[in-house]
């Protein structure tokens, strides 16, 4: 059942792309191999698998980017080679990528005529254009400021410019990549609602993404890649998430749930006291948290990315300095007139895995080892005041990727050489090893696959009971709800709510994030 | 009263004069560099187009004793010179300000080697006469309206009485700005500055734009050159463009990657250099006599203090000095 072919029988609607054997091999790494796809007409078609797994090789060859080492792209039935971006836009596909391609100084409108203007001057194509997209927010419920500069719109109205864009250009196929991760729950339906109405008119959407609940939401049909090779297509009613995670890892998962603690007599690990963060421009970053994290106890930071909670870290981690208020580290105070920078920090018992673990977890060009050191250098078990002593440093690395399932366990191989989550892992080992009693842990598992996220959080669990406090932001909502005691919920530099892990439930916390609680009520 | 008022106003004329004259290179440059970097690729080569465009003008104006193929010869080995920067920075995705610099050092050696081995002048050209050059043109009307008050000599004195390429730099200005906002070149060549994965994935070729944006710069800067050598002057002298590349550069930040902005800077820096001209080895009240070194480098001090801070934060186009790369 798992190989259903869905193109199979006489009523089955027209084929809008076939894929044949589609081939690509990077070096040693294959990519894609032997790839059969075929999308109907008029559906929404999912396709999901883990981080690696092939699925933006095979987009990016659909829109140009990269040419297949053999197979063959058929649309509409017809046999299409697709060289360029402009290729695919001929043959009627728009993609709306992950990270937006959009011109952040210029207006909606000069974003989506850009390649499509019209003629030599601007002019006539800019007002033709203005009519074409009224039409069309109209048609498709996307409206947009048609004259704001897109830098300056929320996510969601970014993501609307780029579904303009594409079907401004006629598109007749739709491939949107991982499009709700920047979205609230709210604003994901909202998108849901305008795929729905796109299938309706008759556009084929094909969705990448990793949430299967999504998967069974919205698709008609899904795929499922693993490792390069496409395990199974099959109609979404006919499956279940279980099934779909299990064929996207190649083994059966335990589904993961973590009884909830309260620990209210534990001693306060970290606490901040009206802490106020305000930029280089005059833009308030942080504004007055008030926040405590007891030992013992997982508090879950939630919101919209770029609603301050990056900034939190940093003033946690003492990367900078809060301009107003204190916070209380293990019963030591840090303001603005008592500073501690994050290497005090450690010591006085508070470690930070970095969310952006490539610019602040780990030095791209240095080996495994070496970034497993990273910030414990001057540490005296680690050198003889000025070498250092590199048995001891490998020996540890070895000792950390073994206690962490690192894969491949090689201390000399380059950081930059190992997976997203295996970076992930070692930076979380690095950390955890020198068990600290505070723990600042930003998206845990951004671009990690299934596997290293159930590790992941396992370990954190584990701190947990051992008595750490901890703090984790996450932007993905389930992550956040399924490992948090306390969820507190930021928006716009504050703290906007706070609900018990427990009873959290998914709809309040989207109202918070999008700070549209007292619209409803 | 009268007397006094008359020598000033004619002080002040004559120091607009020159400020237009001093100007047009650092124009023309500016506009250069305005494309090149709203494109992406940085270009601290405007100084080397320039010398060895002013090279080109003079050597060609002294053998065929023609100023348009003397002109053209500075366009084409403006673009020459900028076809061998895109290749470094746009096709092999080197780095563009080591590119650059290698553009200055060889247009500096260069036109010493060619000029002594080609005119035995210790590396300058010969001089030319007049017919070989671009010569100051009298606007229609000049001394008919010279008697209006204030606008009559404004006219005789400062506007009119330039050569062609004077005119030509002010014309450009605004051609510059009309192309970069109101044309669909000028939109993609915005948008390659930005991102230019938004305008690969837009179907355009991120390659080409780069290319022609780097060649008009190009063509620019050998207008500018052959000014120098040709019009403004008598002859190529070696090292005569003397940093007003880097100057050009520096207004064109200034102006924040906008044409009319980075033109009053330019105007600004040749109005500096005039008035430096004018002041050597005359008497100020309370100063005395202001050292001639201290005025000549005022430009260069300002330069310093200005991209210190005081203009306000330039924003540079966002994608500038990054290699366009597919691979992700």
């Amino acid at each position: 059942m798992t190989n259903h072919p869905v193109n199979g029988g006489e009523s089955s609607p027209p084929i809008a792309i076939e894929l044949q054997g589609i081939s690509k091999r990077f070096g040693n790494v294959r990519a894609n191999q032997d790839i059969d796809l075929v999308v109907q007409r008029g559906t929404i078609h999912g396709i999901v698998g883990e981080n690696g797994a092939g699925k933006s090789t095979l987009m990016s060859i659909l829109y140009g980017f990269y040419q297949a080492d053999s197979g063959a792209i058929l649309i509409d039935g017809v046999p299409t080679k697709i060289y360029s971006s402009h290729d695919a836009i001929d043959a009627g596909i728009g993609m709306v990528h992950q990270h937006f391609m959009l011109v952040e100084t210029f207006s909606v409108l000069e974003n989506v005529i850009l390649g499509a203007e019209q003629g030599a001057l601007l002019k006539a194509g800019i007002s033709n254009a203005r009519q074409t997209l009224q039409h069309l927010a109209d048609e498709y419920q996307l409206s947009v400021p048609l004259d704001q500069p897109t830098g300056q719109l929320p996510v969601g109205q970014q993501q609307r410019t780029e579904i303009l864009k594409a079907l401004y250009r006629n598109a007749e196929i739709l491939i949107l990549d991982e499009p709700t991760g920047v979205l609230t729950p709210q604003e994901a339906d909202q998108l849901f609602r305008v795929l729905r109405t796109l299938r309706e008119k008759g556009v084929t959407v094909i969705l990448i993404t990793h949430k299967l609940r999504e998967i069974m939401d919205v698709t008609d049909n899904v795929s499922v890649l693993r490792l390069g090779t496409m395990v199974s297509t099959q109609r979404t009613a006919d499956t279940s998430m279980e099934q779909l995670a299990e064929l996207m890892v190649g083994r059966k998962l335990e589904s993961q749930t973590f009884a909830k603690a309260d620990p209210v007599d534990a001693t306060i690990g970290l606490e901040a006291h009206n802490v106020s963060l305000h930029g280089s421009k005059g833009l308030t970053e942080l504004d007055n948290i008030n926040l405590q994290v007891r030992h013992g106890e997982i508090v879950g930071v939630a919101g919209v990315a770029g609603n301050g909670q990056s900034a939190l870290l940093e003033v946690l981690s003492g990367i900078v300095t809060p301009t107003a208020g204190h916070l209380v580290i293990n019963g030591r105070t840090v303001s603005a007139s008592e500073p501690m920078d994050p290497a005090q920090m450690r010591e006085a018992g508070l470690h930070h895995v970095p969310e952006d673990r490539l610019r602040l977890g780990l030095i791209k060009s240095f080996t495994a080892a070496e970034s497993a050191l990273l910030g414990y250098h001057t540490r005296e078990k680690f050198n003889w005041r000025v070498l250092l002593k590199l048995n001891l440093i490998r020996e540890t690395c070895k000792r950390l990727m073994q206690a962490f399932d690192v894969r491949p366990q090689d201390p000399a191989l380059k950081s930059a050489s190992f997976s997203g989550g295996n970076q992930q892992k070692l930076i979380l080992a690095r950390e955890l090893d020198k068990a600290p009693s505070v723990l600042l842990v930003g998206q845990p598992t951004r671009g990690v696959d299934i596997g290293a996220i159930e590790l992941i959080h396992d370990k954190l669990i584990e701190m947990r009971d051992n008595g750490c406090a901890v703090l984790l932001v996450s932007v993905e909502l389930d992550e956040i709800m399924a490992l948090s005691d306390r969820i507190v919920v930021m928006f716009g530099g504050r703290i906007v709510g706070e609900v018990n892990g427990a009873n959290a439930n998914k709809t309040e916390l989207g109202l918070m994030m999008a700070n549209a609680m007292d619209d409803v009520a | 009263m009268d007397w006094l008022n008359d020598e000033v106003l004619r002080t002040i004329l004559a120091t607009l004069d020159a400020t237009l004259r001093v100007s047009t290179p650092l124009i023309l440059c500016a506009m250069a560099g305005l494309f090149s970097e709203r494109s992406g690729v940085i270009d601290i080569g405007l100084e080397g187009k320039m010398l060895a465009a002013a090279f080109a003008a003079g050597s060609l104006a002294a053998l065929t004793g023609s100023a348009w193929l003397a002109l053209l010869a500075a366009i084409g080995v403006g673009v020459a010179m900028a076809l061998v920067h895109a290749f470094a920075c746009v096709t092999h995705r080197g780095n563009q300000v080591v590119s650059g610099l290698a553009i200055n050092v060889l247009a500096s050696g260069l036109t010493v080697v060619l000029g002594i081995a080609w005119f035995r002048q210790g590396g300058q050209t010969p001089s030319l006469p007049s017919e070989a050059r671009f010569m100051p043109l009298q606007l229609p009307l000049a001394d008919t309206l010279a008697s209006v008050p204030v606008l009559g000599p404004l006219y005789r004195d400062v506007i009119s009485g330039h050569n062609l390429l004077v005119y030509i730099a002010l014309t450009i200005v605004p051609l510059t700005w009309w192309i970069v906002y109101r044309t669909r070149f000028g939109l993609r060549l915005r948008a390659v500055g930005e991102n230019p994965l938004a305008v690969d994935t837009a179907g355009i070729s991120v390659a080409r734009l780069r290319y022609s944006a780097v060649l008009i710069c190009g063509a620019l800067c050998g207008v500018a050159g052959c000014y120098l050598a040709i019009a403004q002057n008598a002859a190529f002298v070696r090292e005569m463009t003397a940093g007003q590349g880097y100057i050009a550069l520096a207004a064109m930040i200034f102006g924040k990657w906008r044409p009319l902005p980075a033109m009053i800077a330019c105007l600004m820096f040749g109005f500096l250099d005039a008035v430096a001209i004018r002041l050597q080895g005359i008497e100020l009240p309370v100063i005395g006599e202001v050292p001639v070194q201290l005025i000549q480098a005022l430009p260069y001090i300002l330069t310093v203090v200005l991209l210190a801070g005081f203009i306000g934060r330039a924003v540079a186009p966002k994608a500038i000095g990054v290699p366009f790369s597919k691979e992700r």
